[in-house]
């Protein structure tokens, strides 16, 4: 399960949602904040400032759409899978992954934002989802690495979230979490058999380390100096451990996982600070990371085109079971 | 693109997690009906064993207490401390009661 640390705004032209007039009356504005100050929860019918409803409104959609799209690269291997037990752990993960996305779609439904509406944001190219998926899986090994490191970012950033002030946010971050141990771990598992294999096997798992470690300390979004919104977010109590700070807890978890692995870290500056007692590490290639993520990513377009045929092709299907539910609805109405 | 889609209603789950135990509120979903809620539902959140039975209800069928009437709507309780037992005192060597 992934999410962007970060907000990173929808493309221009994205419809906001629509809502009732903002009254932003002072006394509701300071029970608010009152709350918020006293670290407690904000649920869907009370009163909160439009734009603390925006912002959990694109964060938390952008989060569903990565669990949608990020089900792509991984589905690509579900076929090609080297035994019928990775097979099933993959079939697991994947769908692990669309409940996730279900969960979070129905946390930003109770912000009155409908579940279609998101879907064409999404579909349109307008929201965005972690950029991240638009890299693609070239190996078996990448789909090991994607548990390891990919889901490892994720739970990084997940775990506080499940503290987030928004109560519906909160509990679905819960229920991903629970579920989200079992993605990094089978990944890292699958990894760790290969690296008992032939040279051509160890050397497929490094290459797949290479190429996403890097791609993996940008998810948690740009450093704190450059993340304006932060604060916002901080204040509001949606966020609550900073990009860099994340960023530093994974470097620093990382580095004993892969020595356990075999594996090196591309990035000559990763050495242990005793003085800071975290790991030093190199720059991160942010041009890259908005290159990507401004959609020039090398799979960005086949991701979305992707995900607009399955809906597409499913529309019949969804056409199909209301049209049976309302046949079934008449034949009870008229016994 | 996208075509104007009539969405599915929106059902609230509640799942028991063993013999014994209530239903909980867990989530919700989308679905025709209420048997493809209950399909669905286990297949989102029961996937580990975790519940034994489940019931679906769809969202708009439930009232909600308003949360700006809050303050007059719990307010009764607030100073009836004596509905707790920690109000009265009990000698020591009473022990357990």
């Amino acid at each position: 399960m992934y999410t962007q640390s970060f907000n990173v705004p929808d493309s221009p032209g994205a419809k906001t949602v629509a809502l009732a007039p903002s009254t932003e009356d002072p006394a509701l504005q300071a029970a608010f904040d009152a709350r918020i100050d006293a670290d407690g929860r904000i649920e869907p019918q009370d009163w909160m400032p439009e734009a603390y409803r925006k912002t959990l409104v694109r964060q938390i959609s952008q989060h569903a759409h990565s669990e949608i799209v990020g089900m792509l690269p991984e589905g690509n291997w579900i076929s090609r899978a080297p035994s019928l037990k990775r097979k099933a752990i993959l079939i697991a993960k994947v769908q692990d992954e669309g409940g996730h996305g279900l969960y979070l779609y129905s946390a930003a439904e109770t912000l009155g934002t409908s579940r279609d509406q998101m879907l064409d944001g999404l579909h349109s190219g307008r929201a965005k989802y972690s950029s991240i998926f638009n890299y693609p899986t070239l190996t078996w090994a990448d789909v090991g690495v994607i548990g390891w490191l990919v889901d490892g970012a994720a739970i990084m950033n997940q775990v506080p979230l499940c503290r987030c002030s928004y109560g519906p946010y909160a509990r679905a971050m819960v229920r991903v979490c629970k579920e989200e141990s079992f993605h990094q771990r089978q990944g890292y598992e699958a990894l760790l058999v290969m690296m008992t294999g032939t040279a051509e096997q160890k050397a497929m798992v490094q290459d797949a380390v290479n190429r996403w470690w890097w791609k993996c300390l940008a998810m948690f979004g740009p450093p704190d100096a450059d993340s304006p919104n932060s604060a916002q977010g901080m204040r509001w109590g949606i966020k609550r451990v900073s990009n860099d700070e994340l960023r530093q807890k994974f470097v620093d978890a990382t580095v004993p996982q892969a020595k356990v692995l075999g594996v090196t870290l591309p990035d000559p500056d990763l050495k242990w600070n005793e003085e800071r007692q975290h790991y030093d590490y190199g720059q991160i290639d942010w041009n890259e990371f908005w290159e990507t993520v401004n959609g020039n990513g090398p799979c960005n377009k086949e991701r979305l085109a992707t995900r607009v045929k399955a809906h597409n092709e499913g529309q019949w299907v969804r056409d199909a079971a209301l049209a049976h539910a309302a046949k079934k609805q008449a034949m009870k109405e008229a016994a | 693109m996208t075509t104007a889609l009539k969405e599915w209603p929106l059902w609230e789950i509640f799942v028991r997690s063993k013999q014994g135990l209530e239903h909980k509120h867990c989530g919700s979903l989308h679905a025709a009906d209420a048997a493809q809620a209950l399909e669905m539902a286990r297949d989102v959140y029961t996937r580990r064993q975790e519940g034994v039975s489940i019931w679906v209800v769809e969202s708009k069928a439930i009232t909600a207490s308003n949360p700006d009437e809050k303050g007059e709507l719990f307010d009764p309780a607030a100073d009836k401390i004596y509905r707790h037992p920690t109000f009265y005192e009990i000698p020591d060597e009473v022990g357990h009661m």
